[in-house]
């Protein structure tokens, strides 16, 4: 009992340390000079409260987590299969599909600006997942390729006039180029410095688009980006020279929500098509492969396969859905610049990866609905969404590292003991 | 003449950031170098000790303490206490329950944190600068008609700080019988447990150690500026690992070493071709040493057991 008293007294004692030194007292500018603030008694109240809390939960802990096994025992919390066979599923999916298409025609123009933009994040969470769930490789440059796909666009809109449709295809293939000579020299390296290379990666395209003032704009980026057309039809009050309004061809009176109409069913077609894509993929001997690899290295070689190439494989397809996802953002804002592809989108994404069950798309794309949608449902949150990205990271990666909804597999396993 | 007093002044200038980064690089070297993970929030509490250090100065400057040696070495002792017990609060809420499972989930952990840190900072502290104001103004000049060389006492504080915290680190581990136990982790951690070492004891010194040697750096860098901000933990911190991998990651001479091999990068870079792609040089280096010799300049490759 003395020794748990201890260790209680000492937690207490460093947690009042930690909230004291950061939260207690403030650094403040007044005028040219910076005072010390002390806060507030409220700040010390919530401090003290905290201290009791740390204090008593050391000095029970042993019983606490008795109890907790007791009551929740060893089971883990797993959804019960909703669908039984294959038609209920089918059924599903096509409800699904069928309920977000009608969607754009009952929401209102910002529900449906918002979905667009949950959308995109569905995407690059998708794309992030082939390379981190499946293939088990960080990457924490993944914007990098974003703004290689967005700057694709910009820049052959801006210098050579293509449009986005041929430009969509262009896109993922210069990703996908740059996804493999990145990852060709390093994919040989341990994973941790992988994910640190490709940090590196990030930040190094964002410092060149911020500098390469000549091709890029700089920090003032590209504006006059077009939106996308339906088969040359424009979506504009007036269209450029040679082509035709989307209202004026059919006879109906201009509307500027049928652009986000539009734009959304595009998101979504192209979510589609990522989900599909993956999907199939999953099930060939290449995904297979990625899900082996990430399992067990020296197996996988022990069996003829090359690391080397599936994990380029991995990288270089992941890369190409940022590209495109890269692409349709840079047509939607119509205006982008260096300081949209920071590491904290990186970090956004991963989360969402992280927060949906690694390797689950199910998981992923419901992670990116709750992580988009949370911040925009209260607006307060929003100053403390990234405090609460970092913290909910930590907490799966302790008590949940298999993520909310992970991929289940049938599976055996030898009871213990 | 000119041509080299400017090479010589660039040198300094990339000494002087160069070993800071030694000594934050030392924090993630040590920690590579036992439990073998990279400790991505080590930038963040190298920032937290900027912080404290400024709150220290500042608030002992308005009870009218004006003795800068005072104030440096106060604020020295805080910004060192609150940032180890950070590194410690740290490594026990997040990476010790991640500890077994695979590297990739103590990695994300560890980013979690950085992220977390630095959120918690912003919302704590504010995101503006805050600034103090320079303690050791003035320096010493030497040189010709046409440039002149400029050391600053800021400079010269910094070399010395450094040298004397890197010669108590090697003391530490070369004689102490805590740093024995150190050595001894990061050779077999298993055998060292066998052995009655307490490798949970070792761990959290380890991390206490690098978070003391990224708040002595925190302090210097942020006296050499003058500014602090929430977000300096991440480019610093991404910088020190460059460096720690340049030396060769385990390996503390090694982070010594690629410190200096980086801070002298950076500023001849910035010197003479341009400031702007200075960090590009970081990412650069660090992207060809992984490329060509990961292991670093006085690491030894890893012997892959099966």
């Amino acid at each position: 009992m003395a020794s748990q008293l201890l260790h209680a007294g000492f937690s207490a004692g460093l947690t009042f340390l930690l909230g004291a030194s950061v939260l207690g007292v403030e650094l403040r500018s007044q005028g040219v000079n910076t005072i010390v603030a002390v806060e507030g008694p409220m700040t010390w109240l919530w401090l003290g409260v905290a201290v009791v809390i740390v204090f008593f939960h050391q000095l029970f802990r042993p019983r606490i987590e008795a109890l907790r096994r007791r009551t929740w025992g060893g089971s883990r919390f797993s959804l019960p299969p909703l669908l039984r066979n294959h038609a209920q599923r089918r059924l599903m999916i096509a409800l699904v599909i069928g309920a977000l298409l009608l969607f754009p025609f009952l929401a209102e123009r910002s529900a449906i600006d918002l979905a667009t933009l949950t959308l995109i994040y569905v995407m690059l969470g998708l794309g992030l997942n082939v390379v981190v769930g499946l293939a088990g490789l960080l990457d924490l440059g993944y914007v990098g390729f974003y703004a290689v796909g967005a700057y694709t666009y910009a820049l052959l809109n801006n210098y050579f006039g293509f449009s986005f449709w041929e430009a969509l295809p262009l896109a993922g293939i210069v990703t996908a180029l740059f996804g493999y000579l990145l990852g060709f020299p390093v994919l040989r390296l341990r994973g941790d410095y992988l994910a640190i290379v490709t940090l590196g990666f990030g930040e190094i395209i964002r410092i060149l688009l911020n500098n390469w003032t000549e091709l890029t704009g700089g920090p003032n980026g590209i504006s006059r980006i077009p939106k996308p057309t339906l088969f040359n039809l424009e979506f504009s009050r007036r269209a450029d020279e040679g082509n035709i309004p989307f209202h004026e061809f059919f006879g109906i009176p201009y509307d500027p929500s049928y652009k986000v109409m539009y734009l959304y069913i595009l998101a979504l077609l192209l979510s589609l098509a990522t989900v599909y894509v993956i999907y199939r993929l999953m099930r060939m001997p290449i995904g297979r492969a990625w899900e082996a690899l990430r399992e067990d290295d020296i197996a996988c070689r022990s069996l003829g396969l090359n690391p080397t190439g599936i994990k380029l494989s991995a990288f270089t397809i992941g890369a190409s859905f940022a590209g495109f996802a890269g692409a349709f953002f840079a047509a939607r804002q119509g205006f982008i610049s260096p300081e949209s592809f920071t590491f904290i989108e990186s970090a956004i994404v991963l989360a969402i990866v992280v927060l949906g069950g690694m390797g689950s798309q199910l998981g992923v794309i419901l992670a990116a609905i709750a992580m988009t949608l949370l911040p925009e449902i209260a607006r307060e949150f929003n100053e403390y969404r990234m405090l609460l990205f970092g913290l909910i990271m930590v907490m799966m990666m302790v008590w949940r590292p298999q993520g909310l909804l992970p991929l289940k597999r049938p599976q055996m396993e030898l009871k213990r003991g | 003449m000119d041509e080299l007093l400017y090479f010589l002044q660039q040198t300094i200038n990339g000494l002087t950031i160069g070993s800071t980064y030694a000594l934050i690089a030392i924090g993630y070297t040590m920690v590579y170098g036992i439990i073998g993970m990279i400790n991505f929030a080590h930038g963040e509490i190298y920032m937290i000790g900027t912080y404290i250090a400024f709150i220290v100065i500042t608030g002992l400057a308005m009870m009218g303490i004006d003795n800068t040696l005072f104030l440096i070495v106060a604020a020295l002792l805080v910004s060192m206490i609150v940032a180890s017990a950070h590194g410690f609060a740290v490594e026990r809420v997040a990476y010790r329950p991640v500890r077994g499972s695979k590297r990739l989930i103590a990695l994300i952990s560890a980013i979690g944190m950085s992220i977390f840190l630095q959120n918690y900072m912003r919302l704590a502290q504010g995101s503006r600068d805050k600034a103090i104001p320079n303690l050791l103004p003035g320096g010493w000049e030497f040189g010709g008609e046409g440039f002149v060389v400029n050391l600053s006492y800021m400079q010269v504080i910094i070399f010395v700080v450094t040298l004397l915290s890197m010669g108590a680190l090697a003391l530490f581990i070369s004689r102490s019988r805590l740093g024995r136990a150190c050595r001894a982790c990061s050779q077999d951690r298993g055998m060292a447990n066998l052995l009655g070492i307490n490798t949970d004891l070792v761990i959290s010194m380890t991390f206490v150690i690098g978070a003391a040697l990224a708040a002595v750096a925190g302090l210097l860098l942020g006296m050499y500026y003058g500014v602090v901000n929430p977000y300096i933990g991440f480019l610093a911190g991404l910088k020190a690992f460059t460096a720690a991998v340049l030396g060769g990651i385990g390996s503390i001479p090694g982070a010594m070493l690629g410190g200096l091999i980086l801070g002298i990068a950076e500023a001849l870079t910035g010197g003479y071709l341009s400031s702007e792609y200075k960090d590009v040089v970081a990412f650069g280096l660090l992207i060809l040493i992984l490329l060509f010799r990961p292991w670093g300049i006085l690491g030894k490759p890893e012997v892959e057991k099966i």
